[in-house]
């Protein structure tokens, strides 16, 4: 771990000064410092404490892997209020993959293919078995970061397969690690209020990760922010992550994904860029337990990701070609950015871009 | 990494004692980025008190794009006799300040190429109509370099011709042109123009009849952090000995279709841009604002600037083709900016040319 000199801080707001000694000194955050996170105004007292735990992990360096988005199908039966990229079966834009499209999506030498859909209502269990053995046929080389706890979940209320069972099999058919969808915000009352009380809420949520981590199946984690939450709420939701993390470990990263309004407004606009590195920088202080912080370019844009390097965030993601789920909510990032183009956004910033595989492990320094 | 100069930089700022060349070359290499955003809001709010960000709502039309100077950072320029070369009579020019007026434009900065074939009356007839007809706007236009082709053309001297513009209604000039004051950056990519020497004596003898102007500084193509740090020395003594300039703008050079784009494929990206905004907070202590830009940098980059020493939002730019002839295209409301100011965290406040405030929203 490279040593770490903080210059002599001086807090613009002095409510961060107890925080700062807890963080020099390795102390866990409590609730309330977690609300104060997102209460000050003090924007770079919160960069300074966020990057002084970043560098103590990672240093300069920052992460990202060349991967592949991959949607097998948008058909879902559920109407949460926060998404564009849902259709029901025969609706105009509605789109379902078979095992071939999906292989030909996927080009040979892709580090990391991430895969996510809808809740079919009538694609079995087993289709994504076969979808998944395919792809590890087909492209050894490349890893497989599949399916959220939810879509896991929902073959539970489909088709009965319990969680440990369904991941027992995917992963026995070339599943490598589980993104961190599915979770939006542990509410009971949002659930409620956004419609999306149909799909595994916080508790099963977690269940399914914790599952997955005793299986050995790395996973990742999100909180969809920047709509009608409280920032109650937002604290509440990474502390439920903190807590599950003490009792499984498995997760690699956490990624803050910003709401995008697209035609679902429920917001008039998208939340700035300034609580966007609150966000990062809050989640960085609180989980203090989770390897790395992203900053997700597609939600917030390649400036306030490149910027978000200075506020705790270690990891960009990856070059993400064809992403959907954003670009239908009618994100404004390019859908898919070149290697040219995340080597430029991290090395802007003055970092070590480190270019990564699914699970982590160093493929190359880019110097 | 010594971080016991971040003090030294702080209490030098508190007690108004001016930084040094060393100061300035740290913040802009090695001092960490939220730091240098720190020490600059601490030093705003010392300048402007008020948690108010200000904007102008402004167009930039062009009269010509014919120019003999071939700046290789520019992409809008066309030789003499080119077939993409254009140049607007008085009356066209007219027009497009009238479009700017009627858009509710208090501003608008007209700027254009060195295009020999113009007389110095066709400049004086647009100040002077420009005036009588559209009293609501104020003329701010020609950059220095524009000025200088105004004397080689009619034979005065700078002097002169700045007077004979004042006496048709100019009281301001925009600061372009002076890209990086700096002879090293000037004999690379623009070694036709007079450069540091002539923006520099055009600006002084501008103050002292009275103009108010503003300094830029186009960073991001060949300049080392030396060449910044002339820039600010040359415009900070300038800025001692009249204090003429309203504000200092600095954006990123824009590579597209430009000649320099065979060696610099990219611009420099928000980090480099925050950074630049808060050191010169920072070292150009006698400088009340410092501009950031919706425009330049992105919308979203140009919010976090707030907070990082500037205090002030550009203009709507209604019309703009230097950039756009770059392959950069940015767009805005009066109703956007005031959103994207209130988003940031301030008070949005609408100004004048001169930095006057005319409304708070």
């Amino acid at each position: 771990m490279p040593t770490v000199t903080s210059p002599r801080a001086r807090f613009h707001d002095p409510r961060l000064d107890p925080l700062w000694d807890k963080v020099r000194g390795g102390e866990r955050l409590t609730r309330e410092d977690g609300l104060l996170l997102f209460d000050t105004d003090d924007l770079h007292g919160l960069g300074r404490m966020a990057d002084h735990v970043k560098r103590a992990r990672h240093g300069d360096q920052v992460f990202f892997v060349l991967n592949r988005y991959v949607n097998p199908t948008n058909v879902c039966v559920l109407s949460c209020s926060f998404c564009d990229f849902a259709r029901k079966p025969g609706e105009t834009g509605a789109f379902e993959n078979s095992i071939e499209d999906v292989l030909e999506m996927i080009k040979p030498g892709t580090r990391e293919a991430h895969i996510v859909g809808g809740h079919h209502p009538d694609w079995p269990f087993e289709y994504f078995e076969r979808m998944i053995a395919a792809i590890h046929a087909a492209r050894p080389e490349t890893q497989i970061k599949a399916f959220t706890a939810a879509e896991v979940d929902y073959w539970w209320r489909r088709w009965k397969i319990e969680p440990r069972e369904s991941l027992t099999r995917l992963k026995a058919a070339g599943l490598q690690s589980m993104p961190g969808g599915g979770a939006e915000i542990f509410s009971k009352r949002l659930a409620k209020l956004l419609h999306y009380t149909g799909k595994a809420d916080a508790d099963r949520w977690l269940e399914i990760h914790g599952i997955a981590h005793e299986l050995g199946i790395h996973t990742n984690a999100t909180m969809l922010y920047g709509h009608v939450e409280t920032l109650e709420e937002r604290v509440d939701h990474l502390l439920r992550l903190r807590e599950q993390q003490d009792r499984s470990g498995g997760f690699l990263t956490f990624i803050p994904l910003s709401y995008q309004v697209g035609t679902t407004k429920l917001v008039p606009r998208q939340t700035p860029p300034t609580d966007d590195l609150r966000t990062i920088a809050a989640s960085r202080l609180l989980l203090d337990n989770f390897p790395h912080v992203e900053a997700y370019w597609v939600m917030i844009g390649e400036e306030t990701a490149s910027l978000a390097l200075h506020f705790g965030a270690s990891d960009v993601n990856g070059t993400l070609e064809d992403e959907k789920i954003a670009h239908m909510a009618l994100a404004e990032s390019p859908a898919g950015l070149a290697r040219e183009q995340i080597l430029r956004m991290i090395r802007d910033a003055g970092k070590i871009a480190v270019e990564r595989d699914a699970l982590y492990n160093v493929v190359k320094v880019w110097t | 990494m010594d971080l016991s100069r971040l003090d030294e930089i702080r209490a030098k700022a508190e007690a108004g004692k001016r930084l040094d060349r060393a100061d300035g070359r740290w913040l802009l290499t090695e001092a960490p980025l939220v730091e240098v955003g720190a020490l600059a809001q601490e030093a705003r709010f010392r300048a402007i008190p008020a948690r108010q960000v200000t904007f102008v709502i402004d167009s930039n039309p062009n009269y010509t794009n014919v120019c003999i100077t071939d700046c290789q950072f520019c992409a809008f320029y066309r030789k003499p006799g080119d077939p993409e070369a254009w140049t607007l009579t008085v009356e066209q020019v007219l027009e497009k300040i009238e479009f700017a007026a009627s858009k509710g434009a208090t501003t608008v900065l007209l700027q254009g190429g060195h295009n020999p074939e113009l007389p110095l009356e066709y400049y004086l007839t647009i100040v002077r109509e420009s005036r009588r007809r559209f009293p609501s706007v104020t003329p701010h236009f020609f950059t220095a370099s524009e000025i200088q082709t105004m004397a080689e053309v009619s034979g005065l001297a700078m002097p002169e011709v700045l007077a004979r513009l004042r006496e048709a209604g100019q009281d301001t000039l925009p600061g372009g042109g002076a890209e990086v004051l700096s002879e090293r950056v000037r004999k690379r990519i623009e070694p036709k123009k007079g450069g540091p020497r002539a923006w520099l004596d055009v600006h002084r003898e501008a103050h002292r009849q009275g103009f108010r102007s503003t300094a830029t500084m186009m960073y991001g193509h060949v300049e080392e952090p030396d060449d910044i740090v002339d820039h600010w020395d040359a415009i900070r003594e300038l800025q001692d000995e009249h204090g003429g300039f309203t504000a200092f703008v600095p954006w990123s050079f824009k590579p597209g279709n430009t000649l320099l784009e065979k060696w610099i494929k990219t611009y420099k990206g928000p980090s480099t841009y925050l950074r630049m905004l808060a050191a010169s907070r920072l070292y150009l202590d006698n400088f009340a604002h410092i501009q950031a830009s919706w425009f330049s940098e992105g919308k979203r980059a140009g919010q976090v600037a707030l907070h990082w020493g500037a205090d002030d939002f550009g203009g709507t730019l209604f019309e703009e083709n230097v950039h756009a002839a770059a392959d950069y295209v940015n767009k805005t409301t009066v109703d956007e900016i005031i959103t994207l100011i209130r988003d940031a965290g301030f008070t949005p406040v609408q100004r004048t040319t001169e930095y006057e405030i005319l409304r708070e929203y």
